[in-house]
């Protein structure tokens, strides 16, 4: 072995300086990367000779307590190889207008001496308008000075706003918790001007419905090391490896811990790989599996033998034990609503008794009303809203029962629908008569509704099945094999191994659920389905436990002092806040392709109309909001109103609601293609709107952008639709302007008029937090902004100061702009409407704020916009912070604040300086309750004066930290326990959710502050979705995909799934030559092997895939992981990658995974002004969704043309 | 007794999730320029799967590694003598298909794109021609292609199955497929060592890391062909051969190598072993059944005074000795006997061990297509997807009762740790369970210790690096400190 050995010559070993050279390096700063992955991992980002050579992770996070895995190191594939985007090819180094555009402006600018003028010119005139519209997305950029760019920019705002009001301004930003101060700093100045902001989180359909509905809440989960308490861990249309890469070590530890980690996927994924089993239920059939799981828990776990834990727990936390009115009113009895305690007469007498409910009290025999329902949240007797099982009334002690077998007056039977197969059940449930108002009542409880529903009999007549081989009867084992693929024995072997884990660890099992479930149509029920078997074994509020959703990174930890500076509540109020899916449904005239709704739904009454019909309604009746508000501009609108005689607000409100009532004034949702209700100018940064976050991407090209679009679906709601003015034809390209903000050239900046050039993650200073961890931690500019790039915060500052400079001529003197928002959750408006009643059909009166929109007037101050963004105003000082209707005070803080931080002087007074990013970051952090321990403690005793309950010693121990910009680049911090969020984090203990209501008795946000398994609103009863059900997908016919598509040649006919991906988050990385390398260098779309061998496609073959909305080309990926009949093409590559021209759509460029999309809105979930179904921006209204897709697909003919 | 010091690693491949930032890291510090472009120095490969370069593991074609011929030790590639004839010719080189061509893209076609009648997308362009090129190859071609007739079904390691077991491979009850990072094994009997004509190659005597001088290589190339594992790569632009350098530069200041810096499935571990040099080449000459056994015989106890005395007098420090100790390589590998070497059989002694991953259960479908899982509680020994015999084929060189006796002790691990949190299993059942596996429950316990708990200092035991006294060897230390760093930097070019 002569030859191995140590060189022993010092000499021969000086060339290693070679490789040591190569890893000095002259810096490091902490950052993070500002994408919408959820990771929030905190990095160190390397500098050598002034230029970020690379990224490693910190890894530095503060420990947990003991026995929990550490956090470290955090990160994955794509953000390690962030710092190739600074210097790449694809970076956008200075502003851009395309030429089109910038030759029409620059000769309108020479020609008139008055800016407004010349874009007058550039957009009255129809072949200027049509020329630089149909160039959208074709290349021809070029290069301007930032002055001109902003000048257009700011020209296009004011032209719009003094000719139609500023609400027909739009910005759209997703995701804030990703880097809070940039998104702020759009939102601030958008929200000063008065323009309408889109929401991402129901747009992206990563909002779960079913979190509001069940808790009243948008989303609360566990932080991924809680995962490492559970024993049993069911992971759903999540693929954790994938998507939540820097986490998944939570899950692989726990399997060492003694966890079962189980898989539901329709394909071998890489989580199923991690998991004990994988399940491989068919997809978009989640539901049927988890109905017949709940079928087992309930007869096994409650009806055969009863676990005093479970039991306690859907006492005390859940609505099981309140009572529902049978409803007899139709040919057959069925569930009705909630009984009202006020209908008692011994309650007759209670402040709002229409929203406080009844239990059937075991001690006193009698129906009683315990604490906590929201009429007790909203009343003039503070203090007693808790989950104290108390009667409201007189504080005597409840034991309220789960069922009335026991006490039964009779048996009454009821009728169940079983959408599965479109049979009705009849089945006995027990029933007891109380006496109301109305007469005497047959009432059972939601306990033995959901027996019924499920189909567990306990001795009672109907059509109950007899064995869990019964088939035919929803919703047994053997019920469900039929959708879900799975047999009965793997769902009866797993309830009961779910259910006896969660009764031997006191409810230590949890459902870890993402996009590929909630993607779906009904999402909303294959959550509740989940959910239920959680509550039913007590899992939910427990470490360890409950359903833990991670889809879109929604958690911005310090919300309520964000929202004041990102929203300029600091300056007026209220904010104009528009549902995404909404917006884009009606604007981009999706509504226009489709001709009855998806779910077929009632067959009588307001919720079986066209589903434009109900968005027009929701609107009316302030469910949602909508803008443009009206055909008129709202900066007009005051005008008139002081003109005709209004002199007070109020004078001014109710004119405009007599004008609306007179039909004299219209709602813009009314007419959405009229030209003066089309939105015009659209501001897009931190994301890649026109693409990724379009859901019907092809309908934004057509009738947003004006370009060409390789949609053929026929226009068919014509005759559908009653509530919305049909205009023929459509009209294409209604943007007058489209501004992206953006570091790399992206689908979104190619098709945007002007581009300009924004700072990295690695140039700039922001916040970043998510649910997946409990720390927050910064961006830091390792490196100034490059080339010609600023930072959102300065490019919005500037943008501000050309608007401010520029309004001197046009808006000189402060202005009233009339501003209608919906009905909001956490604040009165929860008790607005206990029946639905529409004044536009003159079933009530149009009352602002009751059965219609708020109206409220803000003033608006355009010459000092540019000034109140630059400096913390006094409003917040007066109005102090909210969250989830938690009012915190916070003038002494201001005061402190004002006397310490930077100053900002303008009008001869004083304020906090916001002038830069880090002024903004540390005024956050200096009043958010879950980084300042005074503010915690302050969230609290807010608490405590609603509740009554003590709960100021959860803050107590940290009421003097206080992390400001600094601390956080030093190290992560962990966010301190505080009422705004429900979980308890003290002494390292890991986040779960509603742990705060559990073991503190602070009521959900929820009709009865329990956790609902029932909803009673009218719109879930119409739809049948008042208890868990299941509803299988979309069918193709019902999809309207492929009506005016055909097959050509050898074709298959595939449901199109697009999960998350590998090689990018998103559309971001996926354009970046490492992750294209690691891939195939294309996105490719994923067959099964036999399909693929159907059609004569080999692995790496070009194919299409194509329907009514659009099409997609590329290479295929063979694999049996696929399912066959499935088709997979990851999320949102960009368009610019190597995809080549379409034969089948006329030799035109194939798109992307939204070109195959078209959005469709679930009616049911428009629903407000009732408790937890109350609007809240991003947090609540009908999600988007995707996954209800079809495509045919087939070899691509010839050779593949660019 | 001749007591060396090895950095060795351990990957625990059943919390590898897949997601190649370990590759990328490596990628972004070392291999990002050009003539490096297709250099993986670490990979993740699915398997099974056919591997980069394409079927790398299939020695009949490429020759790397050693075979033993009358009872004696030689390079598989050829004799010494034959290497001599050889020199000019190397057959067993792969070829730039079987790595694949290195691309980037036009991308100016879309950041500067001049007005068009169409949206205008960037195009693959070849790193070597400069040219358009179609992609039909890349270092990670196969990454999740499991049940794939192309690729899966070709892994030369399922050779040795019945037909039957490889069928089954591409149906939903036994689809599978798991991870495996690979990167240089600082091998104790390295062959690309052995081949090197020029001498370029050398094992440092401190670390055991195995470097290719950039000064002495010629670009032979024999290496590349020596190396069984393929973690020798050529530098066109530089006509050099390199490879993985276990971050040496990181590791002397105290730094985890930037592959298991940034794993965030926190499966890599590392630290000292110290090994007996004197039996190297009679451990590399046992029979295949008996390697894993041999090698792990190689490794030695740092707590023996008996070992502790002759490193010692080999010159191995105090502190390094100390760093052997608390190395969770040698708890993996020699306490506990659950991290395996990777293909053993080919007898270079690789350095790095793997603990193989627990995959689900099978399933079952009936005539309706209904799907079923197996009734076994966890991922099990008997209906894993994935037969046995596949996995001694990577790490036992076929021996199968090695990987069953390391899964009778992780599953083991597992039940014993669900009965202390949950409850339910009897505590009898517990015990036959240790018994059958062989453990106890205190060893589980360290074992799910540093499974699940173990932070970055533990992970990560490194020894500290004496830089002071090996600069003293060329240069008077103060002179580095006062002028370190001073002189000029020249890119790395051809005949450097």
């Amino acid at each position: 072995m002569s030859w191995i050995r140590d060189l022993i010559n010092p000499q021969a070993r000086t060339w290693e300086s070679f490789y040591r050279n190569r890893w000095q390096h002259d810096r490091i700063v902490r950052s993070t990367h500002g994408v919408n992955c959820t990771g929030s991992c905190s990095w160190m980002i390397y500098v050598k000779d002034g230029i970020v050579t690379w990224e490693m992770q910190a890894t530095d996070y503060p420990q947990l307590e003991a026995g929990i895995p550490p956090y470290e190191p955090r990160g994955c594939p794509r953000g390690i190889t962030f710092s190739w985007y600074l210097y790449s090819p694809l970076r956008v180094k200075f502003p851009h207008v395309r030429g089109v555009l910038l030759d029409h402006w620059r000769q309108a600018r020479a020609a008139h001496s008055d800016p407004l003028q010349a874009w007058a010119e550039v957009v009255g005139n129809e072949e200027t308008r049509r020329a630089y519209q149909t160039a959208r997305g074709k290349g021809g950029f070029r290069r301007v000075a930032w002055d001109e760019a902003l000048e257009i920019i700011a020209v296009s705002m004011l032209y719009t706003a003094k000719k139609y009001g500023p609400d027909r301004v739009t910005g759209f930003s997703p995701i804030p918790a990703m880097s809070m101060i940039s998104y702020a700093a759009g939102s601030r100045f958008l929200q000063l001007f008065g323009a309408a902001i889109l929401s991402f989180y129901d747009l992206y359909a990563d909002f779960p419905p079913a979190s509001p509905e069940t808790w009243g809440e948008k989303t609360d989960v566990a932080e991924s090391a809680d995962w490492f308490n559970s024993k049993y861990i069911v992971i759903t249309g999540s693929n954790l490896n994938m998507t939540r890469t820097p986490d998944a070590h939570f899950a692989a530890e726990a399997k060492h811990r003694g966890a079962k980690l189980v898989a539901l996927a329709p394909d071998f994924s890489e989580v199923s790989r991690l998991a004990d089993w994988w399940i491989p239920v068919h997809s978009g059939m989640d539901a049927a599996f988890w109905m017949g799981v709940g079928h087992v828990i309930l007869k096994e776990f409650h009806a055969q033998r009863q676990i005093p834990y479970f039991t306690d727990y859907l006492k005390r936390y859940s609505d099981s034990p309140f009572l529902i009115a049978v409803d007899e009113t139709g040919a057959e009895p069925k569930p009705g609503r909630f009984l009202r305690a006020g209908r008692l007469s011994r309650y007759a007498a209670v402040e709002n008794g229409e929203w406080k409910f009844l239990v059937f009290d075991a001690r006193s025999g009698e129906p009683r009303m315990p604490r906590g329902a929201i009429g007790g949240r909203w009343q003039t007797r503070q203090g007693c809203w808790n989950l104290e099982l108390k009667d409201e009334m007189d504080g005597t002690e409840i034991d309220p029962l789960l069922s009335l077998l026991e006490c039964h007056d009779a048996e009454l039977t009821l009728n169940f629908q079983d959408f599965g197969t479109n049979h009705a059940f009849r089945r006995a449930v027990p029933v007891k008569y109380v006496e109301t108002d109305g007469g005497r009542l047959a009432v059972t409880t939601v306990y033995d509704l959901l027996m019924a529903q499920y189909g567990v009999a306990r001795g009672l007549a109907g059509e109950y099945p007899r064995t869990y081989d019964d088939a035919e009867a929803s919703y047994t084992p053997a019920w469900q094999e039929q959708f879900t693929g799975i047999g009965r024995n793997t769902i009866i072997r797993f309830a009961r191994e779910f259910a006896s884990t969660a009764e031997k660890t006191g409810g230590k099992c949890t459902v870890i659920v993402g996009s590929g479930v909630n993607h779906w149509y009904h999402a909303n029920l294959h959550y509740r389905s989940s959910i239920a078997a959680l509550m039913l074994c007590g899992c939910v509020g427990v470490n360890g436990g409950g359903l833990n959703h991670y889809t879109g990174q929604e958690k911005l930890v310090p919300g309520a002092s964000w929202s004041a500076l990102a929203m300029a509540l600091d300056w007026s109020a209220p904010p104009r806040l528009q549902n995404g899916p909404s917006f884009h449904y009606v604007h981009s005239d999706q509504w226009r392709y489709e001709s009855a709704p998806a779910d077929p739904g009632p067959q009588r009454g307001p919720f079986s109309r066209h589903v434009m019909d109900q968005q027009v309604d929701a609107v009316r009746m302030g469910w949602l909001p909508f803008y443009p508000q009206f055909d008129e501009s709202p900066v007009e609108l005051v005008r008139r109103a002081e003109e005709e005689g209004a002199t007070t607000d109020d004078e001014i409100k109710q004119w405009v609601v007599t004008q609306l009532k007179h039909r004299r004034l219209h709602l813009a949702v009314e007419d959405p293609d009229a030209s003066e209700n089309w939105p015009r100018v659209w501001l897009i940064w931190r994301a890649n709107a026109i693409l990724s976050s379009a859901k019907g991407h092809e309908y934004f090209l057509k009738h947003y952008l004006g370009t060409h679009d390789n949609a053929i679906a026929a226009e068919v709601a014509k005759d559908s639709v009653q509530e919305v003015l049909w205009r023929e034809p459509a009209r294409n390209g209604k943007m007058d302007l489209v501004v992206d903000l953006n570091f790399r050239m992206d689908t979104s900046a190619l098709y945007s008029d002007i581009v300009l050039p924004s700072a990295t993650w690695y140039e700039k200073d922001d916040l970043n937090t998510t649910d997946l961890h409990s720390y927050i931690h910064p961006l830091g500019a390792a490196v100034p902004p490059c080339w010609e790039s600023k930072t959102d915060w300065e490019i919005f500052k500037a943008l501000a100061e050309k608007v401010s400079a520029m309004s001197v001529k046009y808006f000189a003197a402060p202005f009233r702009d009339l501003v209608a928002t919906p009905l909001l959750h956490d604040t009165p408006d929860d008790l607005a409407q206990p029946s639905v009643k529409n004044w536009h059909r003159g079933e009530c009166e149009p009352v602002p704020g009751k059965t219609m929109p708020h109206l409220a007037l803000v003033t608006r101050d355009y010459v000092n916009l540019h000034h109140k963004f630059c400096s913390l105003g006094p409003r917040l000082r007066e109005e102090g912070l909210e969250d989830r209707g938690l009012q915190i005070r916070i003038e002494d803080w201001y005061d402190r604040f004002a006397a310490s931080a930077p100053r900002y002087e303008w009008g001869g007074r004083q304020y906090p300086s916001l002038a830069t990013a880090i002024d903004a970051a540390n005024a956050i952090l200096h009043f958010g309750p879950e980084v300042n321990g005074e503010m915690a403690y302050r969230s609290f005793e807010a608490r405590e004066r609603e509740t009554g309950l003590q709960l100021t010693d959860l803050a107590g121990g940290n009421r003097d930290v206080y992390y400001d910009f600094h601390a956080l680049k030093a190290q992560p911090r962990r966010i301190l326990t505080n009422a705004c969020w429900s979980g308890i984090v003290n002494a390292g203990r890991p986040y779960s959710a509603y742990c705060q209501n559990i073991e503190r008795l602070v009521p959900w946000r929820t009709l009865t502050g329990r956790q609902h398994l029932y909803l009673d609103h009218e719109a879930y009863l119409a739809f049948g979705e008042n208890l868990p059900s299941f509803k299988p997908r979309i069918s193709l016919e019902a999809s309207l995909n492929l009506v005016s598509s055909s097959p050509e040649g050898e074709c298959l006919t595939l449901n199109c799934l697009t999960p998350h991906g590998k090689w990018h988050i998103h559309s971001t990385y996926s354009d970046d030559l490492r992750m294209l390398t690691l891939s195939r260098g294309i996105e490719p779309f994923w067959l099964n092997d036999k399909d693929a061998a159907r059609i004569g496609v080999e692995d790496n073959d070009w194919v299409e895939a194509y329907n009514d909305n659009g099409v997609i080309a590329t290479r295929a990926a063979v694999s049996a992981r696929i399912p066959a009949g499935t088709g997979f093409f990851y999320h949102a590559p960009e368009r610019t990658i190597a995809f080549p021209k379409s034969p089948m759509r006329g030799n035109r460029r194939g798109g992307g995974t939204n070109s195959v999309t078209r959005l469709r809105l679930k009616p049911v979930l428009m629903a407000g002004g009732y408790a937890q179904h109350c609007y809240r921006f991003n947090d609540y209204g009908p999600a988007a969704s995707d996954r209800d897709t079809y495509v045919l697909v087939r070899k691509l003919p010839g050779k593949p043309r660019w | 007794m001749n007591v060396r010091v090895q950095v060795s690693m351990v990957f625990h491949l059943d919390k590898c999730i897949g997601c190649h930032t370990c590759s990328l890291a490596c990628k972004n510090l070392w291999t990002s320029r050009p003539g490096a472009e297709y250099m993986w120095w670490n990979n993740v490969e699915t398997k099974p799967g056919t591997g980069y370069p394409t079927l790398y593991e299939d020695q009949d074609e490429y020759h790397g590694g050693w075979e033993v011929k009358d009872g004696k030790l030689q390079l598989k590639l050829n004799t010494r003598a034959g290497e001599l004839l050889n020199i000019s010719y190397n057959p067993r080189l792969p070829a730039l298909d079987d790595y694949y061509e290195p691309w980037t893209y036009s991308y100016d076609d879309v950041t500067n794109a001049p007005p068009q009648d169409d949206q205008p997308v960037f195009k693959p362009i070849s790193s070597v021609t400069g040219k358009e090129m179609d992609i039909e190859a890349g270092p990670n071609w196969d990454d999740d292609l499991g049940g794939s007739g192309i690729y899966a079904a070709n892994d030369p390691n399922l050779a040795s199955l019945p037909d039957q077991q490889r069928e089954q491979l591409l149906s939903v009850e036994r689809i599978v497929y798991f991870y495996l990072p690979r990167m240089c094994n600082h091998c104790v009997n390295p062959s690309c060592v052995a081949a090197c004509p020029s001498g370029a190659i050398y094992k440092r005597g401190e670390d055991g890391i195995v470097l290719v001088s950039q000064e002495k290589c010629r670009g032979w190339r024999m290496c590349v062909s020596g190396c069984p594992y393929k973690k020798v790569y050529f530098n066109w632009e530089t006509g050099k051969a390199e490879k993985c350098i276990l971050c040496y530069p990181r590791l002397e200041t105290g730094q985890a190598p930037a592959c298991m810096h940034s794993c965030p499935g926190r499966i890599r571990y590392l630290g000292v072993l110290l090994y007996d040099a004197d039996r190297i080449e009679e451990t590399a000459l046992h029979a295949d059944n008996e390697l894993v056994d041999a090698q792990r015989e190689m490794i030695l106890d740092p707590f023996d005074p008996e070992v502790i005395r002759q490193a010692k007098a080999n010159g191995v420090e105090d502190h390094v000795i100390e760093s052997a100790q608390k190395s969770p390589v040698f708890k993996f590998v020699k306490k506990w006997k659950i991290a395996l070497p990777f293909h053993p059989e080919f007898r270079t002694l690789p350095m790095l061990f793997y603990v193989p991953p627990l995959l689900p259960v099978t399933g079952t479908s009936n005539e309706e297509g209904l799907y079923d899982t197996s009734s076994d509680f966890f991922s099990s020994l008997e209906n894993a997807r994935l037969p046995i015999r596949y996995m001694a084929n990577l790490f036992a060189a076929g021996d199968e009762d090695q990987v069953i006796r390391i899964y009778k002790k992780m599953m083991a691990g597992r039940y014993f740790k669900r009965a202390q949190s949950v409850g339910g299993a009897e505590d009898a059942s517990i015990a036959e369970m240790l018994t059958e596996a062989a453990t106890t429950s205190e060893e589980l316990e360290e074992i799910y210790e540093l499974t699940t708990l173990a932070s970055f200092d533990e992970r990560f035991v490194i020894p500290p690096s004496s830089r002071e006294a090996a600069i003293e060897l060329v240069q008077i230390t103060l002179d580095r400190q006062e002028g370190g760093g001073m002189g000029f930097v020249h890119e790395p070019r051809r005949g450097l």
